[in-house]
């Protein structure tokens, strides 16, 4: 297999796990979030190209939820099927696994992401590989696979064409539903002409004919498939794999050896669930009815079947789940379908990009997740890059509450690390406020202060002065306004275009 | 303590402390005033089933057979998939001719099945058959990248399918009945051949059909094929033939 030599960037992801190196610090981690974010904003030419790339987006989902005869309540049954099986988890799992290791594969358990980067290493060498095919999996990208396994000298290709575009980028993925959605064509025709020597082009469908010729030959010859998992049937022991390019397909039907990596909250009861999520996933996701390619694996090829690999085995990830599932009020964010829909419609996402957020998940449901992972008081800084405006809790296909997670984080983040300062000025306001006299006093020094605020560029305003215009100060307080307000003219019209003045 | 165990105790461990209910914000268990918790789902019995709750909410699969049949072309259209529905084998045979001569295949792959063996009878180029012979010999035999690569040089692979779903334009093949894994996946077109009462309305009855005709042992592996592969990685663009079959056609027969 030609070596892949992606250039050797630094890796946007800021952290590295516990087991593989340094924590990023608090300070840290926050403080890249701001440098990217103010860097990402300015480049006004790429937010416009990420906007136009999401237009098409809206549009179908749109048009493909009309086709639901009601929506909503759909949605309530996709919660209600994921609610119920991540509260009984532990059930599901003892199921899942007894029916699967009954189909011919093998469950192996991981605590944290060097628990699982060592069973799935154990494995590649046990199967004696050469030659390492894997589709789009999140997981891995949690647990830093690819780097493990090539510190070990093998080689890995990534078959899902965004993802192969990133690896040979050295990027991780830039959303995790689509992960080049920030890459050009042209960037990708010169990246194709770098390391695949192929002719340059501004066709979206050549560049895809070059990848798909490019891997026919890796798919044949790798001896281990690895692959995630969308859900896992506990009532049948399968796991459900969803993708378009038919590469998850070709990685579990012509190796060995599959191995599938899949957090342990991806369970469902029965069968029947997937009637509802699957077509939820696709429709959230990318506005299809259904994804191309929805497969469920029970287990390796079973007698009578001609072809499929030999072994099988599925890697059951914790790496901070249960640490969700401990915290009630946040339970129901492992109801996550990893669908990206509140990535889509995130104003935060679209003006920051993906990369800003520095986790493996990004957008609105990693700014709630990724704290319990990584450690509340390194990642907190991302439950205060939301406006709060609900948009991913409305896109939501199994209603998360998302935004509410996100002021839940920033209560926790403040009862853990208490904010003096914040502190004492309410307490000041409280007092100033609660004597009239005072209050009064206070505002009209206000009102004759306010354009200093601007000029003075006190540390603590300067972020936010920096970006905005203050309101010109009024000339006489509310309560003189409303003592010498005239009567009310109830006939005379009321202006309609003063719009204008705000 | 070992991995599973130790995973298992703290699940367990978390889900001892009750959470909402379903369809409850966080928000409305803990504060303001909202003193009854929702009670964790009894152990063993769902509070509602929610493809029951679901059925009337989703898509639309249709009640009679000419509405599913309608749906299922209306949605194979849009998913850009090639439709044809013909009286008898004979006219298959034709259609199946035709596409081969028109697209020049050298070489097409199949497996034993009631309609696809007729329907290959006069194709003009040579055939694959992919679950040849029988017992080990054979099945070692597709191990061989050799035996891969003779499939990926094929033009087509032509198949049965389980079902065909009204709802989503879907259909469902598996590896014990429609020549294995990679069949329906590999070669650039896939063709498959089905009978109109295949067609089930949503994707509750094909798993209601699978579990009858499999009863209990299902096959490694299932696949809803919903159109041809597809990918919109490069600028959110739609491209057809990813890495699987640039073209699915479906021949419906009778």
């Amino acid at each position: 297999m030609p070596h892949l030599s992606p250039t050797a960037t630094p890796r946007p992801d800021h952290s590295v796990d516990s087991a593989g190196g340094t924590e990023a610090s608090a300070h840290g981690a926050k403080k890249r979030f701001l440098h990217d974010a103010r860097e990402y904003v300015r480049d006004t030419d790429h937010r416009a190209f990420l906007r136009r790339a999401l237009a098409g987006y809206y549009t179908t989902r749109d048009g493909q939820k009309a086709r639901y005869r009601d929506w909503e309540h759909a949605r309530d049954a996709a919660n209600l099927a994921k609610w119920n099986a991540v509260n009984r988890l532990d059930e599901m799992l003892v199921r899942f696994a007894d029916r699967f290791e009954a189909g011919g594969g093998k469950v192996h358990w991981a605590r944290d992401a060097a628990e699982a980067r060592s069973i799935i290493l154990g494995i590649v060498r046990d199967a004696g590989a050469k030659a390492i095919i894997k589709s789009k999996c999140m997981t891995s990208e949690e647990i830093h696979l690819n780097d493990a396994l090539e510190a070990e000298g093998y080689g890995v290709v990534e078959s899902d064409l965004g993802e192969f575009i990133q690896q040979l980028r050295g990027e991780p993925p830039f959303h995790f539903v689509f992960p080049c959605m920030h890459v050009r064509r042209g960037e990708i025709s010169k990246l194709f002409e770098e390391h695949l020597g192929s002719a340059p082009t501004e066709s979206p469908e050549e560049l895809t004919m070059i990848a798909r010729r490019y891997m026919r030959r890796l798919y044949v010859e790798a001896d281990v498939g690895i692959t995630g998992g969308n859900f896992l049937v506990a009532e049948t022991g399968q796991i459900s794999i969803t993708e378009n390019e038919g590469n998850a397909r070709l990685t579990a039907a012509l190796p060995r050896v599959h191995v599938a990596l899949v957090g342990i909250e991806k369970c469902v009861e029965r069968l029947d669930d997937l009637a509802v999520l699957l077509p939820m996933l696709a429709t959230a996701g990318t506005g299809q009815p259904l994804t191309c390619y929805n497969t469920l694996y029970g287990g390796p090829r079973a007698a009578g079947e001609c072809d499929g690999p030999r072994e099988m085995h599925v890697v059951l990830l914790d790496n901070g789940r249960a640490a969700i599932l401990a915290d009630p009020e946040q339970r129901d964010s492992l109801q996550c379908i990893r669908c990206g829909a509140c990535l889509n419609v995130c104003p935060i996402f679209k003006n920051v990009g993906g990369f800003t957020y520095g986790t493996t998940y990004q957008g609105p449901i990693g700014s709630v997740i990724t704290p319990h992972l990584r450690g509340l008081g390194d990642w907190n800084h991302l439950s205060q890059a939301s406006s709060l405006c609900g948009a991913c809790t409305d896109a939501c296909p199994v209603r998360i509450d998302i935004h509410h997670h996100l002021l839940h984080n920033r209560r926790n983040a403040v009862r853990a690390v208490p904010n003096r300062l914040e502190r004492t000025g309410h307490r000041m306001f409280a007092a100033v406020a609660a004597r009239p006299r005072l209050f009064a006093a206070g505002g009209a020094i206000f009102r004759r202060s306010l354009w200093l605020l601007k000029k003075l560029r006190l540390p603590l305003l300067r972020d936010w002065i920096a970006s905005r215009d203050l309101p010109r100060a009024p000339a006489r307080s509310f309560r003189d306004q409303w003592r010498h307000r005239a009567a009310p003219a109830v006939t005379s019209s009321r202006p309609t275009t003063s719009g204008g003045a705000r | 303590m070992n991995a599973r165990d130790a995973i298992l105790a703290r699940v367990r461990e978390a889900l001892s402390v009750p959470g909402p209910g379903p369809h409850q914000r966080a928000g409305e268990m803990t504060g303001h005033g909202h003193s009854g918790q929702a009670p964790t789902p009894p152990r063993g019995v769902l509070p509602v089933l929610a493809l029951e709750a679901a059925r009337p909410w989703l898509p639309d699969g249709g009640d009679t057979i000419a509405e599913r049949l309608a749906l299922l072309e209306e949605n194979l259209g849009r998913l850009k998939a090639i439709f044809h529905h013909v009286p008898t084998i004979h006219a298959a045979q034709d259609l199946l001719f035709s596409l081969a001569r028109e697209r020049d295949w050298k070489r097409v792959a199949w497996h034993v099945h009631p309609l696809v063996e007729p329907l290959l009878s006069g194709v003009p180029c040579a055939t694959l058959r992919v679950d040849d012979a029988s017992g080990l010999a054979a099945a070692l035999a597709t191990d061989a990248a050799a035996r891969k690569d003779a499939l990926e040089a094929c033009d087509a692979g032509i198949t049965g399918c389980e079902s065909l779903v009204a709802q989503t334009g879907s259909i469902l093949v598996s590896s014990a009945t429609c020549g294995g894994r990679s069949l329906s996946v590999l070669p650039p077109v896939h063709v498959v051949v089905a009978t109109p009462d295949q067609v089930v309305g949503t994707l509750a009855d094909a798993f209601d059909s699978l579990r009858e005709r499999h009863s209990g042992h299902l096959p490694s592996m299932l696949s809803f094929i919903t159109g041809p592969s597809r990918t919109g990685d490069i600028e959110r663009i739609l491209v057809l033939g990813a890495h699987g079959p640039k073209e699915l056609v479906v021949i419906l027969v009778g």
